[in-house]
């Protein structure tokens, strides 16, 4: 039977798929045809999202952006055989923005059912898992450790190194807990990977699970991603009921349980100490450290906590072992980072690759520059607790250490494009304004340093004693940088300080004129 | 459309019981209670203590960290705008302004018939179509100023 595959992915939902499906379901029906509905995860070509495909001997052929009513014109055109249309875009393979990537920890991602296991397994799924049930818990913490995979959710801390940790301590009950508290803007990664190919975070977890000796998991998720909480509850229920997961996991003498816990809308909850306190039913607040949540974790247990992409980059590092990971990327950073293009770009969507590329690359060639036509005069890289950089730091390679030396950061790897009309002080007063807003509270810079400063920026704004508060700015940052306890209030001064440093004129321009008339 | 029901113990007593028994049940039986009922009241806040050994305070905290839980009930729809970066960089701040007078309220107010809650939340995942919004449970992506008058339409029904 032709498969059409409709994506299920919130960019495609967001912008009429639902309905879009419920169209197709209801002509196919009234018109006799057989055709299967998928309802896939997104490829990452957000643009082009509502983006269906049409299963074809030659291939599959892919329309978009698709809208609610067009499908009647669409069957009536031939679509369901591939036929021309202005909004053929042709195989995915062969679009540009796809044929760039390297595709590891996204290899299924949109090609697959997402909820069908059948198909999980026919591309390549559970082969990490059964791998890592059939040799030692050691050698499993071994490639993950000599794959050079380092934490997704921005740290970068070593993964192999936090899961030996939690492996040696001493505990009658240990946990996996998957950061999807995926709250940085500019970022949907997460969101992604859990909407397409739940499963791969299922077995990463699993894998975790069987190399540390933890019997039970938790994916701490947001509330903002209702679809990504119904597909990964639905997928983690008939991975339950096949055996991938309970009381033996996979017939082993493993034994893994899963379950979703939904956020409350608190970004500091991303902070993975205050995530242990969330799921434990407190304040989402930040803990001191030490003790490590890899020795004291969720209920004083050890726990590995990693980020979503972390975790779902495993059972392709133990399917096909840890070489072909670490031979890709540059410096210490090893492997495949999925890169989260938004805001005002022309190609928005998610690009996995190598690291290495520069950001100028990413953001010209990948992005095709922005939406909006205009020039691109500043990005956003790794949420709202990373720099700004200018087009002229575009030539700095997409690697750990590179964004650190130019006082930046990758994060969780999301790029937020602006054009020229971007007002850099606003965006600084933004800055604070959000830190004020989540901050948890616990320590004084933050809760404190964030309200502050939002009051000097404005002062600034409104044109009051500019070159006094611009001094109090910058001294108030590096208090909140080296005094907050975590990256909340100790990041906050990333987007404010490279603000001011590499777009001065937006500060002493504009308002001392005003000041002056 | 969230549900706002007045507060009934022997239904809260259903809600606390469902999850009682999770490690860590206060964050799943707050969800539960305001998804219920709408809000979270004080009647709620006494009776989970009492269930799960803690004091008020300790209930009352969480309640009033998490944006997610509120004790006084809001409108009958709850419109989330996305106010964060990648939005910005979109031209949220013009969709904002054009709901806001739409619906003659601003961000965190609920329209004198409480049919409608204005909120801002950051971020939605939708970086790549916004600017987004999400009304009750449904997201809305690629948001223009057209658009806009649709969407209040449909939270004002």
């Amino acid at each position: 039977m032709t498969k059409l595959f409709i994506p299920l992915d919130s960019f495609a939902v967001a912008c009429g798929a639902d309905q879009i499906a419920e169209e197709f379901g209801q002509l196919l029906a009234d018109r006799g045809l057989a055709v299967e509905i998928v309802r896939n995860g997104s490829r990452g070509l957000a643009w082009l999202e509502p983006m269906i495909e049409v299963e074809t001997p030659g291939g599959r052929i892919a329309y978009g952006p698709i809208e609610p009513g067009e499908a009647a014109a669409l069957i009536d055109a031939g679509v369901l055989a591939g036929a021309g249309h202005p909004k053929r875009i042709g195989k995915v393979e062969e679009h540009p923005f796809f044929a760039r990537q390297r595709r590891h920890t996204f290899k299924r991602c949109g090609i697959t059912d997402p909820l069908s296991l059948d198909d999980y397994r026919a591309h390549g799924g559970l082969k990490g898992l059964e791998r890592a049930i059939g040799i030692e818990a050691e050698a499993i913490v071994a490639e993950v450790t000599a794959s050079g995979l380092r934490g997704r959710g921005g740290a970068g801390f070593p993964t192999g190194i936090k899961w030996k940790t939690v492996a040696e301590a001493k505990g009658d009950r240990k946990y996996i807990v998957a950061n999807a508290d995926e709250g940085d803007s500019g970022t949907f990664a997460d969101r992604m990977i859990m909407e397409g190919d739940p499963f791969c975070l299922i077995e990463g977890m699993a894998i975790a699970g069987v190399a540390t000796g933890a019997t039970k998991g938790y994916i701490y998720l947001r509330s903002e991603y209702p679809v990504a909480i119904a597909v990964m509850r639905e997928a983690i229920r008939r991975a339950g009921k096949a055996g991938l997961l309970g009381a033996s996991l996979l017939g082993s003498s493993h034994a893994f349980d899963l379950e979703v816990r939904v956020g409350a809308g608190a970004y500091v909850c991303g902070e993975e100490t205050s995530l242990l306190d969330s799921l434990e039913g407190k304040r989402g607040q930040v803990r001191f450290k030490p003790p490590l949540p890899a020795i004291q974790g969720l209920f004083g247990k050890p726990t590995v906590i990693n980020n979503v992409i972390t975790l779902a980059s495993v059972p392709e590092i133990l399917a096909a072992g840890a070489d072909g990971y670490k031979e890709l990327g540059i410096g210490r950073s090893r492997g495949t980072i999925p890169i989260q293009l938004g805001g005002n770009v022309r190609h928005g969507g998610l690009f996995e690759a190598p690291f290495g590329m520069t950001l100028g690359a990413i953001v010209e060639e990948i992005g095709g520059g922005t939406a909006s036509g205009r020039p691109v005069r500043a990005v956003q890289v790794g949420g709202p607790l990373g720099a700004y950089f200018p087009v002229s730091l575009f030539d700095t390679p997409f690697d750990y250490e590179a964004f650190a030396a130019k006082d930046g950061l990758i994060g969780h790897a999301g790029i937020v494009v602006f054009d020229d009309t971007v007002d850099m002080m606003k965006q600084a007063r933004f800055a604070f304004e959000f830190c004020a807003i989540e901050s948890c509270g616990k320590c004084t810079p933050c809760r404190v340093g964030a309200v502050r400063g939002y009051e000097t920026v404005k002062k600034i704004i409104d044109g009051e004693r500019p070159a006094e508060n611009l001094a109090l700015v910058e001294d108030l940052c590096n208090t909140m940088k080296f005094g907050s306890l975590c990256a909340l209030g100790g990041f906050t001064p990333y987007p404010v300080m490279s603000a001011i440093r590499h777009f001065p004129e937006d500060f002493h321009g504009e308002p001392m004129r005003v000041a002056a008339e | 459309m969230v549900y706002q029901a007045t507060y009934d113990e022997t239904e809260a007593a259903e809600i606390i019981a469902e999850h009682e028994a999770l490690e860590g049940p206060l964050l799943p039986i707050l969800h539960g209670i305001q998804a219920r009922f709408g809000h979270v009241p004080e009647a709620a806040v006494r009776q989970i203590a009492a269930a799960l050994n803690l004091t008020r305070a300790e209930v009352h905290g969480v309640v009033t960290f998490y944006h997610d839980f509120h004790k006084e009930p809001r409108g009958r729809h709850i419109l989330k705008v996305c106010r964060a970066e990648a939005c910005q960089a979109a031209g949220s701040d013009g969709i904002a302004d054009a709901i806001e007078k739409a619906l003659g309220i601003g961000f965190g107010e609920t329209t004198p018939d409480g049919q409608v809650t204005l909120e801002a939340v950051y971020c939605l995942g939708l970086c790549a179509a916004a600017p987004s919004a999400m009304l009750d449970r449904r997201i809305v992506g690629r948001l223009s100023e057209a658009k806009v008058g649709a969407l209040v339409e449909e939270a004002r029904l």
